[in-house]
C-alpha cells in the first residue's frame, strides 16, 4: 500500500495585521518611540492584529494521490501552498515531508527579459532546483515542448507572452520532483497549450506515481486531474474526500449564506436590497420567476444590469440581459427601482447556480458574484435513477423521441 | 545524483522556528544556484550598454585621476617614491570590491523579491552572488592594474603571491557588512538611502587616496575600519613592499571583520526566515 508522503498536523499560520500607516519603515519606528517613549507595547497591541490565514490544519497525502486544493479567495490556499514549499515558515504545527518536491508557484519565475531563451532555460531550471547537467539532459526535449526553436536566441523581452508562458512552463513541466506544488499556473496561456500541459500533468503521475498537490479556480482542471480534494475554508480544512463529493461541497459553501444579501452597496449612490427567484427549488422547464430591487440614495442613470448565473463549477451558464431598449433606468434620491421577471420554461440541468449581477452605473461598474442561489431539481416525473451531477452538462433538452424495435422477416424464431 | 540514489533520505520536517536544520547543507546543494545569479547579473548589467565590460574600467579610472588630483595634487599629500596613481589605484581594487560587493547586496534581496516570495532556497545564496559580481569586476580591474604597474617600474614580487589573502580578507568584510545591510534593507527600506552615504564616508576613512605609514597620529583610529589593512596589504603585494605593513592593524582588523561577519551572519538567519512576509 502506499505510504503517506506528506502529513501535515496542528498546522496554523498566523499574520500580524498593521491597522495604521505600515510600520515598516524606521522613521514609523522611530516617531512611535519619540512619542511615547514608555508605552511602546501598548500602543502596537492597540493597532495590531493577529489573523489566522491557517488554523489547525491536518491532513496527510499518499504517494501517487493528485490533491486539488480549493477554497475560496482569503481561504489560506496560497499560504498553504507556501508553506509547504517553505517560503514561509508556519507559526504551528509540522509537516514531514517524504522525497524531493519541487514547487511551481508561478510560471518563469527567475525569467529576465535580457536574456535569450536559451539563457532562460538554464537559469529559470537552476531557480527550481534542477542541476545543470539534468536541463543539458532535457534541453532538446524542453525546447520542443515548448515550440519556440526559432527564438531561442533572442531575449525573452521581445517574446509575445504566449511564447513566454509556454517556455516557462516547458521547464517546469520537466522537472522531475517526486512531489510537485502546482498554484494556478494554468489560469495563463491558450487553451490548446492548457490541454497540453493538463495531459503532461496527468501522464506524469499515470506513469511515475507522482504526488501533486493542485491549487486551482478552475474547476473543471480539478476534476479531470485530480483523485481528492481539500476544501479550505477560512484557513481551515472544511473537507478531505473525493473530488466529486468536494466540488460540491465547495459549492454549497459558495452560495451558503449568501441567499439574501439584502443591501449591498453598489457605489456610493445605489444598494442592492433584493435579488430572489422563486420557487426556490425549480424543476427543468418550470418557470423561475425573479426579483430585483434596486434603492438609490443619490441620483444616479443605471446602464448596464444583468443578472448572471453560475454553475457549481464557477463558470458561467447564462446572463438575463435586463437592459431597456430606450436608455438607462434613471433614479432619483429615494427612489428603488424594482425589476420583476421570468426565465420561462429554465433549461438549465438538475444543481446548484448561484446568480450574481454586472452592474454599470454613470460612476461606478462591477461584476458581483454569489449574491443568491437557485437550486434546479430533478424533474419530479422521472421514474428512473437520475445520473450524477457532473455528467448532466449545463442545459436539458427538451426531448421527445421515440423508439421501436423491428424485426426482419426472416428473423428465425425459436 | 548522490540524492536521488538513496534509498531512504531523511524526510524532511517544517516547523516553526526549524529551517535550521538543513540549512548548510541545503547552500551547498544550491551551489549552482548561485554560480547562475552571478552570471545573469554579470551578463545583464553590461547587456545594453555599448561600452559593456569596458565599464568595469573606466569607472575606477576616472576615480583614480579624480582622487589623485584631490590628494596627491591640491592635498599635496605625499606619495613616497610610488608613482601616486599606482597608489591610489592598489586602494581603489579592494574598495571597489567591497563597495560594488556592499551595495550589490543591500539592493540584491528586494531586487529578487520575485524569487523571494515564490521560490524557497537558502536566501544567502542572493547576498553571496552580489559578493561574487563585485570579485569578478576586481579581477578585470587587476588584470589591467598589473602591468600598469610594471609600466610604471613596479615589478612584481614574491609578495603577489600573498594577494588572494587580502582579496578574500576584503570579501569577508564585504559579506559582513552586506549581509547587515541585506536584512536590514528588506525590512527598513531606509537603508537604500543610507548605503550610499555609508560607502560616501566610508571612501574617506579608508585609505584609498591616502598613504597611512606617512600619518603616524591616525593610524590606529583607522585601523578600527576593518578595510584599512586590506588596502594596506593590497598595497603591500602589488607595489613589491614599498609601503610599510602593519601588523598591529591587521589583527585588529580581523578581529573587527570577524565580528561583522559573525553578527551578520547571525542577524540574517534570525531575519531570514521572514523575508517572503515582509518584502
Amino acid at each position: 500500500m502506499s505510504q503517506p508522503v506528506i502529513t501535515v498536523e496542528g498546522l496554523g499560520k498566523r499574520y500580524t495585521l498593521h491597522h495604521q500607516a505600515r510600520s515598516g519603515l524606521l522613521r514609523d519606528q522611530l516617531a512611535g518611540l519619540l512619542r511615547n517613549p514608555f508605552r511602546r507595547g501598548e500602543t502596537s497591541s492597540a493597532t495590531n492584529e493577529d489573523f489566522w490565514a491557517l488554523r489547525d490544519v491536518n491532513f496527510s497525502v499518499n504517494q501517487g494521490d493528485v490533491v486539488g486544493i480549493i477554497g475560496r479567495n482569503g481561504a489560506g490556499k496560497s499560504t498553504l501552498l507556501k508553506i509547504l514549499s517553505r517560503i514561509t515558515e508556519p507559526t504551528t504545527g509540522r509537516i514531514t515531508i517524504h522525497g524531493r518536491i519541487a514547487s511551481l508557484l508561478e510560471v518563469g519565475t527567475g525569467f529576465h527579459g535580457e536574456l535569450s531563451g536559451r539563457e532562460n532555460i538554464f537559469l529559470n531550471g537552476a531557480i527550481l532546483g534542477m542541476k545543470r547537467a539534468e536541463i543539458r539532459k532535457k534541453f532538446d526535449e524542453i525546447v520542443a515542448f515548448s515550440e519556440v526553436e526559432k527564438f531561442l536566441d533572442t531575449p525573452v523581452k521581445h517574446y509575445s507572452s504566449g511564447m513566454y508562458v509556454r517556455l516557462a512552463f516547458a521547464v517546469a513541466a520537466h522537472l522531475e520532483p517526486e512531489i510537485l506544488i502546482v498554484d494556478e499556473v494554468l489560469a495563463v496561456g491558450d487553451v490548446d497549450f492548457q490541454r497540453k500541459c493538463l495531459k503532461k500533468m496527468n501522464d506524469v503521475t499515470r506513469e511515475e506515481g507522482r504526488t501533486i498537490l493542485f491549487v486551482s479556480h478552475q474547476l473543471q482542471a480539478v476534476q479531470q486531474l485530480c483523485n481528492r480534494v481539500l476544501v479550505l475554508n477560512q484557513g481551515r480544512v472544511v473537507k478531505d474526500t473525493d473530488t466529486t463529493t468536494g466540488l460540491s461541497t465547495y459549492a454549497s459553501l459558495n452560495t451558503q449564506g449568501s441567499g439574501n444579501k439584502t443591501q449591498l452597496t453598489l457605489g456610493d449612490a445605489l444598494r442592492l436590497t433584493t435579488l430572489a427567484f422563486t420557487p426556490a427549488n425549480a424543476a427543468p422547464f418550470e418557470d423561475l420567476g425573479f426579483k430585483l430591487c434596486l434603492a438609490s440614495d443619490d441620483d444616479c442613470a443605471v446602464h448596464d444590469l444583468c443578472i448572471l448565473l453560475y454553475n457549481s463549477f464557477g463558470q458561467r451558464v447564462a446572463i438575463a440581459d435586463l437592459r431597456q431598449s430606450d436608455g438607462s433606468y434613471k433614479l432619483l434620491k429615494g427612489q428603488t427601482l424594482t425589476l420583476h421577471g421570468c426565465f420561462a420554461r429554465i433549461a438549465l440541468a438538475p444543481g446548484r447556480y448561484s446568480a450574481g449581477l454586472f452592474i454599470k452605473t454613470s460612476s461606478y461598474m462591477a461584476d458581483h458574484m454569489e449574491l443568491a442561489s437557485v437550486e434546479i431539481q430533478p424533474p419530479p416525473t422521472s421514474k428512473l435513477v437520475g445520473y450524477a451531477p457532473e455528467h448532466l452538462g449545463t442545459t436539458v433538452l427538451d426531448l421527445t423521441f421515440s423508439a421501436s424495435i423491428s424485426t426482419p422477416a426472416n428473423f428465425p424464431h425459436a | 545524483m548522490s540524492d536521488t540514489t538513496t534509498t531512504t533520505p531523511a524526510p524532511l520536517i517544517i516547523e516553526a522556528g526549524r529551517t535550521e536544520r538543513h540549512y548548510w547543507r541545503d547552500l551547498w546543494r544550491y551551489r549552482e544556484l548561485l554560480g547562475f545569479l552571478a552570471w545573469r547579473d554579470i551578463k545583464v548589467r553590461y547587456k545594453q550598454a555599448v561600452l559593456g565590460v569596458a565599464w568595469a574600467v573606466v569607472q575606477p579610472a576616472v576615480q583614480t585621476i579624480l582622487l589623485t588630483f584631490v590628494f596627491g595634487k591640491l592635498a599635496k599629500m605625499p606619495g613616497g617614491d610610488i608613482p601616486y596613481p599606482l597608489l591610489v589605484l592598489a586602494g581603489l581594487l579592494p574598495w571597489q570590491l567591497f563597495s560594488g560587493a556592499f551595495s550589490g547586496a543591500g539592493n540584491s534581496l528586494v531586487s529578487n523579491s520575485h524569487l523571494i516570495s515564490k521560490i524557497y532556497f537558502p536566501r544567502l545564496i542572493v547576498p553571496l552572488s552580489a559578493v561574487a559580481v563585485a570579485l569578478i569586476d576586481m579581477l578585470i580591474l587587476l588584470v589591467i592594474a598589473v602591468p600598469y604597474a610594471i609600466i610604471e617600474g613596479v615589478n612584481p614580487t614574491w609578495r603577489l603571491l600573498f594577494l588572494p589573502l587580502f582579496i578574500l580578507g576584503t570579501m569577508l568584510v564585504a559579506l559582513g557588512a552586506g549581509l547587515w545591510i541585506t536584512a536590514l534593507t528588506v525590512k527598513y527600506r531606509d537603508f537604500r538611502f543610507i548605503t550610499p552615504f555609508i560607502l560616501q564616508i566610508g571612501m574617506f576613512v579608508t585609505p584609498v587616496g591616502y598613504r597611512t605609514d606617512f600619518l603616524p597620529n591616525w593610524r590606529d583610529w583607522l585601523a578600527l575600519n576593518p578595510l584599512t589593512s586590506m588596502v594596506e596589504g593590497f598595497r603591500w603585494c602589488l607595489l613589491g613592499g614599498r609601503t610599510e605593513f602593519y601588523q598591529q592593524g591587521l589583527l585588529l582588523s580581523l578581529a573587527v571583520t570577524t565580528v561583522l561577519v559573525v553578527t551578520g551572519l547571525w542577524y540574517f538567519r534570525k531575519t531570514e526566515r521572514q523575508f517572503a512576509d515582509v518584502i
